[in-house]
């Protein structure tokens, strides 16, 4: 291995060293506070190297890279989730000073498995080869079990555990699913696989060619479902959001999903991306779309607690993802919009899905109840707060003017395009039943009367990283322009 | 211009927003907000081009969002048709500024949210393309959600919802719509789309991905819930009710108006051949609306549900107006439509104004309940003089602006559709009904003893029923200022998509 390779390794190798850097300060350093700072700065340094990669990509004239014994390919693609990524963990961070009093003496140590986390999703995203992917994904997903379990109250270790057991179990699945890919195809490189199977003959009457494939490709989906929370496989979602330190949750809501999604993408569009394979698990993801949406809207609307419910709003958005995943499938070679409206959504999804989480970690501070009804009144309580998750709860919806409209209308647009209008009608009937339960949180902030008047305190770094989040989500909806040109660039490598 | 009047509500709002806290000052605020928008659409009003016609006063910022693929302009402008429906938001908005004075909770976000509710309907009237359309017609639900939710009385909150989810629904089915046509033509461009700019044809089933029928269709529930057509009109009675005044003013003034506006600019415009096609269906469909509004207004007891639903019946006239392209080509004329369009203006400030009178009766004597009212006239004779100048507004009286467009609208829809146009106007007699009815029992008979203290309305109280009052009149008594821009609008549509001579 080249030094030049170790370049293209390099956001990754920094931010797991970052991580290393934490919990050595964590000895040296009595004011623990100064680890967040020294995460934030730190984090500046594996944002230079992925601008410098973006560079070095944007001189090359297949707009790719591959190194590192050809298991990394480096893309607009993965460059772009190494900054969706490294952006998410850098607010979460700072987000979770206001959490500090619960995290106790262990600060270092909670920093520094988010950022092995983080590193282990930059790889996700970047893997060409079936088993660099699988050691990605544990990478990214032990550090996040000991995370969910970090309280050490009785909730947030069932959380940890339950994670642990299905995560191991989701793992076990995608292993096996990859090894049955690998006895159809003979290779573990994705480009291999894919250019075995487009020439493989289809004519055996089996679905996707032959019976052993299919297993390995249903294997596979059901262990991406995991990651992604997508219904059959959600059901490990709610607790483990619950229980969570809510940061943790925040940071499994956004990051976790983005990178599951950045695999999927990268594996199905590589590996399994010849046209015929395409229409079957394009079908495929179709139904679990539209099974997901329904799922996660329908018991969202029942949830009492706010994390509860945004853990069945997270499976009600795989489910829209998933949309624009299943109109990848029907694409032509050349037409990126389906996979550059799920980059673009997740974006939006990210900003979102953060402010929410911000807000409800100060505010739970102040008042210990997650109760959706105990938020009342925050609206005068806690303006600025109140206004973030009012903008947040819309921006799910998907009402204009915010992110999450613009990222509604571009994916929806995806399956319109390609002959899936049935699905995108299911997916803006399930927008207007996620009305109620986000407006229920909108109604108990503005509508409700509150039984206090004392103001909400919240941290400085909070307080920015929600500026940062809440005001990216209306930037979003208002000019869009330059994200979504980026996302369909980086589309367009998979798709080319 | 367009942009001005369209955002300086909205600037009004984000200034009150931030920098002030006086509640005596946020009203001044709003107010002059709302009379500078007032102007400014007046001045809009009095440099269109009539001899022109057509669009004008078009602001385009071709880059909004310039992405492959996916080409959003910003494109404001109007028409013949729109043109008037930006003034009644104006004239409504500054009204409804008004209306609210009284208002003692939560002053500042009140004003901020009607200011913010202006901005989103005068944009869904001046946008030129798909998904700003789709974005103003959105940015509408929220404002108005809180509105009946927090100042709101009756069941607010369960009316609030319902609202939220009926509108929410049709714009859902809508934006697939959107997005399908988009798909099928590669262009937002309403202006072309809707035949304002030569560009695109009238689409039917051959341009289109999906049956024109049932593109039409996604459309079409959206503009039904808005405008309300019967039966997905179940949620109006309720919001209207249950709103805060300066709400149901603008609910009935402007908000359902956005679905007449649609339905004329969006569904005639865009689909002219499927238009044509089901305009039977969309006549029946407004003698329903018609009569059984009408019908159900005669059982109301409470005054607010009672204007409430009268507003059903009136929009029937909407619905009926715009079924007269169903004519065959040579009987086409501009007149069902102009008569529609309107219909929409008039019936804005006739409403506005009976419900600016409502909140002003409820306001003094405490009810709604028209069997507890009672010889109000010789108590609060401004008040009393004023409603009952409005109700006979309302049931069309010669000389006030809502005989105008009635005769129209069955002028211009009787040569095609004779026998239901006929039946409709059978709604005029139980209007007629209803509303004496109601102005006998609310203002006339013997005082009752314990209205004797009642006083009359303020000074600021009588500002909004003045204004409205005199809009009224001018259009009664001088039609042509308006319905030559209506007419003019409704000739220029159907000569670009129905081969009208115009």
């Amino acid at each position: 291995m080249s030094p030049s390779e170790l370049f293209l390794l390099s956001p990754e190798i920094s931010v797991a060293l970052l991580g290393g850097v934490i919990l050595l300060l964590d000895l040296a350093v009595k004011r623990k506070g100064y680890l967040a700072a020294a995460a934030l700065v730190g984090l500046l340094v594996p944002a230079g190297f992925s601008v410098g990669l973006l560079i070095r990509v944007g001189s090359e004239s297949t707009g790719q890279l591959t190194g590192v014994f050809d298991t990394l390919f480096i893309d607009r693609f993965a460059i772009y989730f190494k900054f969706l990524i490294l952006a998410a963990t850098a607010l979460v961070i700072a987000a979770s000073v206001d959490y500090r009093a619960r995290l106790g003496r262990f600060q270092g140590e909670y920093y520094g498995l988010i950022l092995f986390s983080a590193s282990g999703m930059m790889l996700l995203a970047a893997g060409a080869e079936l088993i660099t992917l699988f050691v990605a994904l544990e990478l990214a997903t032990l550090p996040l079990v000991a995370l969910a379990a970090f309280l050490r109250d009785a909730r947030s270790t069932e959380s940890g555990l339950k994670f642990l057991v299905l995560s191991a179990v989701s793992s076990a699945l995608l292993l096996y699913g990859m090894a049955f890919t690998f006895g159809v195809a003979g290779s573990t490189w994705l480009r291999d696989i894919g250019q075995v199977l487009s020439g493989a003959s289809q004519e055996t009457g089996a679905p996707f060619g032959s019976y052993a494939l299919m297993l390995g490709i249903a294997l596979m989906v059901a262990g991406f479902g995991f990651k992604i929370a997508s219904v059959p496989f959600q059901m490990w979602v709610p607790d483990v959001y619950e229980g969570s330190p809510t940061p943790v949750t925040a940071y499994l809501s956004v990051a976790s999903k983005a990178a599951g999604f950045a695999v999927l993408l990268r594996v199905f569009y590589v590996a399994l991306g010849s046209a015929d394979l395409r229409v079957e698990w394009g079908t495929l993801f179709a139904v679990l779309s539209v099974l997901s949406m329904s799922v996660g809207n329908l018991v969202a609307i029942a949830q009492s607690n706010i994390k509860r419910m945004l853990a069945y709003s997270t499976v009600a958005h795989a489910g829209y993802l998933l949309v624009g995943v299943a109109a990848v499938a029907r694409a032509g070679p050349s037409d990126s919009l389906g996979p550059s409206g799920v980059l673009f959504y997740l974006a939006t999804y990210t900003l979102t899905n953060l402010t929410a989480f911000f807000v409800i970690i100060a505010i739970v501070n102040k008042t210990g109840s997650e109760v959706i009804e105990d938020f009342a009144g925050m609206g005068r309580r806690a303006p600025w707060l109140a206004l973030a998750l009012a903008i947040s709860m819309v921006s799910l919806i998907g009402v204009p003017p915010t992110g999450g409209f613009i990222g509604k209308v571009y994916i929806f647009s995806a399956a319109v395009r390609h002959d899936l209008a049935w699905l995108a009608l299911a997916g803006v009937i399930n927008s207007v039943v996620s009305v109620y339960y986000y407006m229920r949180v909108v109604r108990a902030l503005y509508v409700l009367p509150s039984a206090s008047q004392e103001r909400v305190p919240s941290s400085l770094p909070l307080r920015w990283a929600l500026g940062i989040t809440a005001i990216g989500t209306v930037f979003l909806g208002l000019l869009p322009t330059h994200l979504l040109r980026f996302a369909q660039e980086a589309a367009r490598i998979l798709t080319s | 211009m367009l942009s001005a009047i369209v955002f300086l509500p909205l600037a009004g709002a984000l200034l009150t927003a931030v920098f002030v806290r006086n509640p005596r000052l946020v009203r001044l605020t709003a107010a002059i907000f709302a009379v500078v928008t007032f102007g400014l659409s007046l001045v809009a009003f009095a440099s269109y081009d009539l001899n022109k016609g057509g669009l004008q006063l078009e602001d385009i910022y071709a880059n909004w969002i310039p992405v492959e693929g996916f080409p959003v302009r910003y494109h404001l402008g109007v028409d013949g048709l729109s043109l008037p429906l930006v003034l009644l938001t104006a004239l409504l908005g500054l009204c409804s500024v008004f209306v609210s004075w009284g208002i003692q909770t939560r002053v500042k976000e009140h004003y901020v949210w009607l200011l913010v509710l202006q901005t989103a309907v005068t944009g869904v009237f001046t946008s030129l393309d798909l998904v700003m359309f789709f974005l103003f017609w959105e940015m509408e639900l929220i404002p108005m959600y809180l509105l009946i939710a927090i100042w709101g009385g009756g069941r607010r909150e369960y009316s609030a919802m319902k609202f939220l989810i009926f509108t929410i629904t049709g714009s859902a089915f809508m934006l697939v719509g959107i997005l399908v046509v988009f798909f099928s033509v590669g262009t937002f461009s309403l202006a072309e789309l809707a035949g304002l700019k030569p560009g695109v044809e009238g689409l039917d089933s051959s341009q289109l991905l999906l049956s024109a029928r049932f593109v039409f269709l996604l459309f079409f529930i959206a503009f039904a819930i808005k405008l309300p057509v019967w039966p997905v009109h179940t949620w109006l009675p309720d919001a209207h009710t249950d709103a805060p005044t300066a709400g149901s003013v603008m609910l009935a003034g402007v908000l359902i108006k956005m679905g007449g506006y649609g339905l004329i600019r969006i569904s005639l415009g865009m689909f002219p051949q499927v238009a044509r096609d089901l305009a039977l269906f969309l006549a029946i469909l407004a003698v329903i609306n018609i009569l059984y509004g009408a019908l159900v207004t005669l059982r109301q007891t409470d005054l607010k549900r009672l204007i409430a639903y009268s507003s059903i019946s009136h929009m029937g006239y909407v619905l009926l107006g715009v079924s007269s392209v169903g004519a065959a080509g040579g009987a086409l004329s501009p007149l069902g439509v102009a008569g529609a369009a309107t219909q929409m203006f008039t019936h804005g400030t006739i409403t506005g104004l009976l419900f600016t009178m409502v909140g002003l009766v409820y306001d003094k004597t405490h009810t709604r309940h028209i069997p507890d009212l009672g010889g109000l006239a010789s108590r609060v004779p401004f008040t009393a003089s004023i409603f009952v100048i409005a109700g006979l507004a309302a049931l069309g009286l010669p000389s006030l602006s809502g005989f105008v467009s009635e005769v129209m609208v069955f002028l211009g829809t009787f040569p095609v559709w004779g026998v239901i146009t006929a039946l409709g106007a059978l709604g005029i007699v139980v209007t007629a009904g209803y509303i004496l009815w109601m102005l006998l029992r609310v203002f006339f008979g013997p005082a009752q003893e314990r209205f004797v203290h009642l006083e009359d309305a303020s000074l600021v109280e009588r500002v909004a029923p003045v204004l409205l009052l005199i809009s009224i009149v001018a259009v009664g008594l001088y039609p042509r200022f308006l319905t030559d821009l209506f007419t003019s609008g409704a000739a220029g549509l159907l000569a670009s998509r129905f081969g009208g001579s115009g």
